[in-house]
């Protein structure tokens, strides 16, 4: 195809997109070249916001495996998750509260802050929280998506969104309006410094337990012959029912393990930014969708992928691209930073990041 | 008593009446075909079978029991497999990925090495490509697939659907020597074909479907002989 017939096949709304998306393009590198030149911010300062991109990166992308696995199986959206997130996270704060007061995590108590007893109580927050996630999610798929299997796909959408409010109002309900905040854990205080660098020690646990959990679940899904039944589930449920694999306790693992997940994010977000609250799924749902989305919805190395990017980009983004623009305070528009870029997915790169392989084979 | 019994079949696709009263017998170690053309019902009657559809009416014992409400991973886990029309092999997994999930409701490792080993017999084109995604493989190495797969399941009735379908001629001879070879192993085997030809000359049985109806059913070789058979089927005058 010559150029010309080319250009002759291109429609307005493509041009108008790409003009859209090269007008971003320009802003952001000039923005950040303005930024950089700058100066406001040191070498040190540019890290911290890496690093601190990563960490929570890494939880997003914990809380996207949940949304990408839910949907590689039964292609549809489970906009509850982010509640199953904030369901381990505020459960799970009441024995936190109570295990700080009785000194698990300081010197107060009789115990002290021994590496053992933060160990062991930080053991017991992650499996309480990983046990309560779980719950709700198997729950929630049996009692709200199993039902509806085989209905139109616009039905359980609309019950997951009815599922999130449920669960939303349920824990208002049993734990109250109030902002709890998490304790602090003394030996997660410090910092780790190299040169002018430095790293908060929470950020180092937070982004390896993700990381290492991660891994994990890949190994899991790749290696094992539950993994492999999941796998299967995903793209051809009658013919995995035809191997003799049980294609309801498959769905049933995937939530458990999608749960599982959301309640190690609960913890490590509660040691992390040490706050929750009825309404705190909300947007680091929203937020691990998006990961999904960027990453390939349905692929699970494209979630963890799609996680740390989001991470970094929100975190990084505001201050590269925003303050040499001279937009004041632009650390308050970070969210709209991480929708844009839902956005430009959605219309350049539908597929997200490696989505490739998934999409073809469903074309 | 027959190993798979099937009596007075009915089943529907919605307001469909797609199968009216089929009856058929397998008996153990015979290779069983049935012949018919587009849509007279032979997948259903299959999909029937291991569980994939519900019939309204209608029985079916396998070994003298009861499967009908079987659910069916149950109905396999059994050790009636069916390979499935259009092979639907797991396009994201290895061939040995997919052979494996064949053996998914098996325990004795040993065993399932044994016979990952004589399927690679059986069709040695898959041992060449064990790592490579089943989704890249052709229809042919994919129907190869797809039969090995079932049988990894150890399978005490196999039931085939329409394995040459879309075939090379050189493939659709491949894939007959093989059910021959497991014919001669001794395996039950209830084959669904439109390539009758080929399907009476592997078969002891053979059943004629017509519209959701058995209409005709004698030895294969009578069958070879039927004059509305040679003139249906068999395309001769």
């Amino acid at each position: 195809m010559t150029l010309t017939e080319r250009l002759r096949r291109l429609d307005v709304t493509t041009v108008i997109m790409w003009i859209i998306g090269g007008l971003l393009l320009f802003f952001i590198v000039l923005g950040s070249i303005q930024s950089i030149l700058k100066g406001t911010y040191t070498p040190a300062q540019w890290f911290d916001f890496f690093v601190f991109g990563i960490s929570q990166g890494s939880i997003y992308a914990l809380i996207a495996l949940g949304y990408t696995m839910v949907y590689g199986i039964l292609k549809m959206i489970n906009f509850a998750h982010g509640e199953v997130f904030m369901m381990g996270a505020l459960t799970t704060y009441f024995l936190a509260d109570e295990m700080n007061r009785r000194g698990v995590f300081d010197d107060k108590g009789a115990l002290g802050p021994t590496l053992l007893s933060t160990l062991f109580g930080l053991i017991v927050l992650f499996a309480v929280a990983i046990f309560i996630s779980m719950t709700v999610a198997v729950l929630l798929e049996r009692v709200a998506y199993r039902p509806l299997r085989g209905a139109p796909r616009l039905v359980p959408l609309i019950t997951a969104i009815g599922a999130s409010f449920f669960l939303q109002y349920t824990a208002r309900g049993l734990y109250g309006s109030n902002n709890r905040s998490y304790p602090n854990v003394d030996l997660l205080k410090g910092t780790v410094t190299f040169g002018q660098f430095s790293i908060q020690v929470v950020q180092i646990v937070v982004a390896v337990t993700a990381i290492a959990m991660m891994i994990g679940l890949y190994l899991f899904v790749q290696r094992t012959k539950t993994g492999k039944a999941i796998l299967a589930v995903a793209e051809d449920k009658q013919a995995a029912a035809l191997m003799g694999i049980d294609v309801d306790r498959t769905i049933v693992i995937t939530f458990a393990l999608g749960g599982a997940m959301a309640g190690v994010a609960a913890i490590l977000y509660a040691i992390m930014f040490r706050q929750a609250h009825f309404f705190m799924g909300f947007i680091p749902g929203i937020k691990a969708f998006t990961a999904a989305v960027l990453g390939g919805i349905g692929n699970i190395p494209g979630a963890m992928l799609g996680g740390l990017f989001l991470g970094i980009f929100e975190s990084l983004g505001p201050t590269l691209f925003l303050d040499g623009l001279g937009i004041n305070s632009p650390n308050q528009l970070k969210d709209v930073i991480a929708f844009t870029m839902l956005v430009l997915i959605l219309i350049f790169r539908p597929t997200g990041i490696i989505g490739e392989r998934l999409s073809e084979k469903k074309a | 008593m027959a190993l798979l019994e099937i009596e007075n079949l009915h089943t529907y696709y919605g307001n469909i009446h797609a199968l009216k009263g089929i009856s058929l017998e397998v008996e153990k170690g015979e290779v069983v075909c049935l012949i018919g053309s587009n849509g007279a019902g032979k997948s259903t009657t299959l999909k029937t079978v291991s569980g994939l559809i519900r019939p309204r009416q209608g029985t079916i014992r396998f070994e003298g029991e009861e499967v009908i409400f079987l659910p069916a991973h149950e109905i396999a886990r059994g050790g009636v497999v069916h390979v499935p029309e259009g092979r639907r092999c797991f396009a994201q997994l290895s061939v040995e990925e997919n052979l494996e999930l064949g053996a998914y409701s098996r325990n004795d490792k040993a065993a399932i090495r044994e016979d990952l080993a004589h399927v690679y017999e059986l069709f040695p084109r898959l041992k060449e490509r064990r790592k490579q995604y089943s989704g890249t493989l052709s229809g042919g190495e994919q129907q190869m697939l797809a039969m090995g797969r079932g049988l990894m399941a150890r399978p005490r009735v196999l039931l085939l659907d329409e394995p040459s379908m879309g075939l090379a001629p050189v493939l659709v001879d491949q894939i007959f020597e093989v059910i021959k070879t497991l014919h001669d192993e001794g395996t039950t085997i209830l084959l669904v074909e439109q390539n009758a030809h080929m399907a009476l000359q592997v078969a002891d049985r053979g059943y004629v479907i017509q519209t959701g109806e058995i209409v005709l059913s004698d030895d294969a070789k009578a069958l070879q002989h039927n004059e509305m058979i040679q003139r249906v089927y068999l395309g001769l005058a």
